[in-house]
């Protein structure tokens, strides 16, 4: 017997008689201020949210506040004239070592914890948000749900070969509770709300 | 690492633990303020107790068709082009980690958070088979250069002060001696990991839900190491137990605002991970790992604690664990979930584990998959007596017990003897040879029992 076989059939053995699995569709009724509640979340676990109208006041504030010689990497395409534009999968990601800032788009945001939902396709390379010192995220206040339960609902069954729920910036608090901004993904988090 | 595991009572290890009286109390104060940061976190979310109820729902249907959602999982899993591993125990986890490493020649392989390699030993194993393995997470990483285990499995080296991780720096890492700053030490980790991350070629994982649907699973981190180490290595591994399996990819919205808001009082972590298909060009495995869930499963009064989610909630409310820290439970998983998980692999070694506890119920209270944790804490002590795997003293003790409290003649001479003692002699029983003397001083005996008062004034 393999243990593949032997451990399923252990399993089997040794498993309770069926318990129902429960709806839990109801749980998509909570209603909360959705952009508000948004805001205050991402801002109180580190991040920074900028309400902004159109592309150029996002290049507005990245050439005010992140410096003119660091290595910008972009995967939105009207941003192509002020970062380095990746359309597909970069096959060497050790090669975005040095990135300084990425700007992303994200179609999918959760009020309650401040969370944005990015798939494969809108990050190109699977590791950019991680290894970027700092990241920037553009997010349309229509994709704003309140709940998990609402995310979840909206991604569905969608295909993806990877994606990410990411909250903030990278942190630790593993010594005496102290904490950290910058453990080892991106240093900040900044959220360019668009109307 | 091998101090902790030769010595195996908790009782003698907490008195260890108890010896720097200063340190038991920040540590007792460290974790509760946790444990307030989640009641904060719990009491926003207006039907938390209906989120709760859900999950236990959830998982006892998982467990109860788990021999269904494994196959599913594992077919939609190799349909997305994830190579599946089974392993029945902890020895054949590290085989097929090592095989997976050898295929490859890498020598070298970076780790993020895994209770299960813990629990499976696979650090020891790979170094002894010529592997490098380095911990990402920060307070692993901290523990591994200190050669100890976690003493908590969310927060690994609670039990470390800042100037002894100072010090951990200092000899390894080249930091300045006596710099303890906790923002210059996670820098340093920062810098150190970044080069680590970069060089392997093989990471693991572990795995906080896999999903039948799907056949895709979820790792949560704060910091951002286990998709660091997984996207720039070739060869990805994650290892899980069989019962990390939840039916539909919406059941992790009940379960991702559960976690971390159980743990630490956050909103969700910084990251939660979903791995469908291996990257162009890389290879992804997953080892399903037994290592006696399916025996726990069979066991009707402790198959419950095959649900839990691995928050630490229950360590973090904890009176016994606050006061005794995460090492003296001798295990990979300490506090009262791991009293309840640790017998079920080994009975006479961990069989001081269910009676380190106060049966006060707190754990169950938050634990937000519905674990009965305290009863079943109790059910061990039956079991556990029963199969004769206790300390002598306490069986000893508990005979005369049963003697005492099964004849009215010997209970009432016992009770006159005890009062007489306490009165007359109390340093009989107010001297260290009494466990239940330290830390407390034995009460006024009362002059008469309530038999002897309800005699003289009630007596016809």
């Amino acid at each position: 017997m393999t243990s593949r076989e032997k451990i399923l059939s252990a399993v089997k053995a040794n498993q309770p008689d069926l318990a129902i699995l429960p709806d839990v569709d109801f749980l998509l009724q909570e209603d909360i201020d959705v952009p508000e509640k948004f805001i205050a979340a991402l801002t109180a676990i580190g991040g920074q949210v900028i309400a902004v109208e159109n592309y150029a006041v996002i290049k507005a504030f990245i050439a005010k506040n992140v410096e003119q010689s660091s290595r910008k990497i972009t995967t939105v395409s009207e941003l192509a004239d002020i970062a380095e534009y990746i359309e597909d999968n970069i096959a060497k990601p050790h090669s975005l070592e040095n990135v300084d800032y990425a700007i992303i788009e994200a179609d999918l945001a959760v009020a309650e914890n401040g969370a944005i939902w990015v798939t494969e396709d809108k990050i190109r390379t699977r590791v950019l948000p991680f290894i970027t010192q700092h990241l920037g995220v553009i997010v349309r206040r229509g994709g704003i749900v309140p709940t998990m339960h609402q995310a979840y609902n909206k991604i569905g069954l969608n295909d993806y070969g990877f994606a990410t729920f990411i909250a903030g910036p990278s942190k630790t608090a593993d010594i005496e509770q102290s904490l950290v901004l910058g453990a080892h993904g991106a240093r900040s988090m900044t959220v360019f709300l668009m109307s | 690492m091998s101090e902790i595991q030769n010595t195996t009572n908790h009782a003698e290890l907490a008195e260890v633990f108890n010896n720097d009286e200063a340190r038991v109390d920040w540590h007792d104060e460290t974790l509760w303020w946790i444990r307030s940061k989640r009641d904060v976190a719990v009491n926003k979310i207006s039907n938390w107790e209906v989120l709760r109820e859900a999950a236990s729902q959830i998982k006892n249907n998982v467990l109860s068709n788990l021999s269904n959602y494994l196959q599913q999982f594992e077919s939609n899993a190799l349909s997305n082009g994830i190579t599946v591993h089974w392993a029945t125990d902890a020895k054949e986890h590290n085989q097929i980690v090592l095989s997976i490493l050898e295929k490859h020649s890498i020598h070298q392989m970076v780790k993020s958070k895994s209770m299960l390699t813990e629990e499976c030993h696979l650090n020891d194993f790979l170094e002894a088979n010529g592997i490098d393995v380095i911990d990402s997470d920060l307070g692993e990483r901290i523990v591994q250069l200190a050669k100890e285990m976690p003493s908590h499995i969310v927060l690994p080296c609670i039990h470390k002060k800042k100037e002894e991780i100072g010090e951990l720096f200092h000899q390894h890492l080249g930091t300045p001696a006596g710099n303890a700053d906790p923002q210059f030490l996670t820098e340093t980790a920062r810098q150190h990991l970044r080069d680590t991350f970069l060089t392997r070629r093989a990471a693991l994982t572990g795995v906080n839900f896999a999903i039948a649907e799907t056949g895709e699973f979820v790792v949560c981190t704060n910091e951002g190491n286990a998709d660091m180490g997984a996207h720039l290595a070739d060869v990805h591994i994650a290892s899980m137990g069989i019962e990390k399996i939840i039916p539909e990819r919406k059941h992790l919205g009940v379960f991702l605002r559960l976690l971390t808001r159980s743990a630490t009082g956050q909103p969700i972590t910084t990251y939660s991970s979903h791995f469908k298909r291996p990257n162009k060009d890389k290879e992804m495995h997953i080892i399903i790992v037994d290592n006696g869930r399916s025996i726990q499963l069979g066991r009707e009064d402790f198959r419950n604690s095959l649900k839990c989610i691995r928050c630490g909630a229950c360590m973090n409310t904890c009176p016994v664990y606050r006061r005794s820290g995460g090492h003296s439970y001798h295990n990979a998983i300490s506090g009262p979930i791991g009293s309840i998980l640790a017998p079920n692999l080994d009975m006479e070694k961990y069989a001081d584990l269910p009676f380190a506890s106060t049966l006060c119920g707190s754990c169950t209270n938050v634990c937000p998959v519905k674990i009965d944790i305290h009863q079943q804490l109790y059910k061990w002590r039956q079991v556990i007596v029963k199969n004769g795997y206790v300390p002598a003293a306490k069986k000893a003790s508990m005979q005369i017990m049963n003697w005492t409290l099964s004849s009215p003649t010997v209970y009432h001479t016992a009770g006159k003897a005890g009062r007489f003692v306490l009165k007359y002699a109390p340093f009989m029983v107010s001297n260290k040879l009494n466990p239940w003397y330290k830390h407390r001083d034995m009460p006024e005996p009362p002059k008469e029992s309530f038999g002897e008062w309800y005699k003289k004034n009630r007596g016809n």
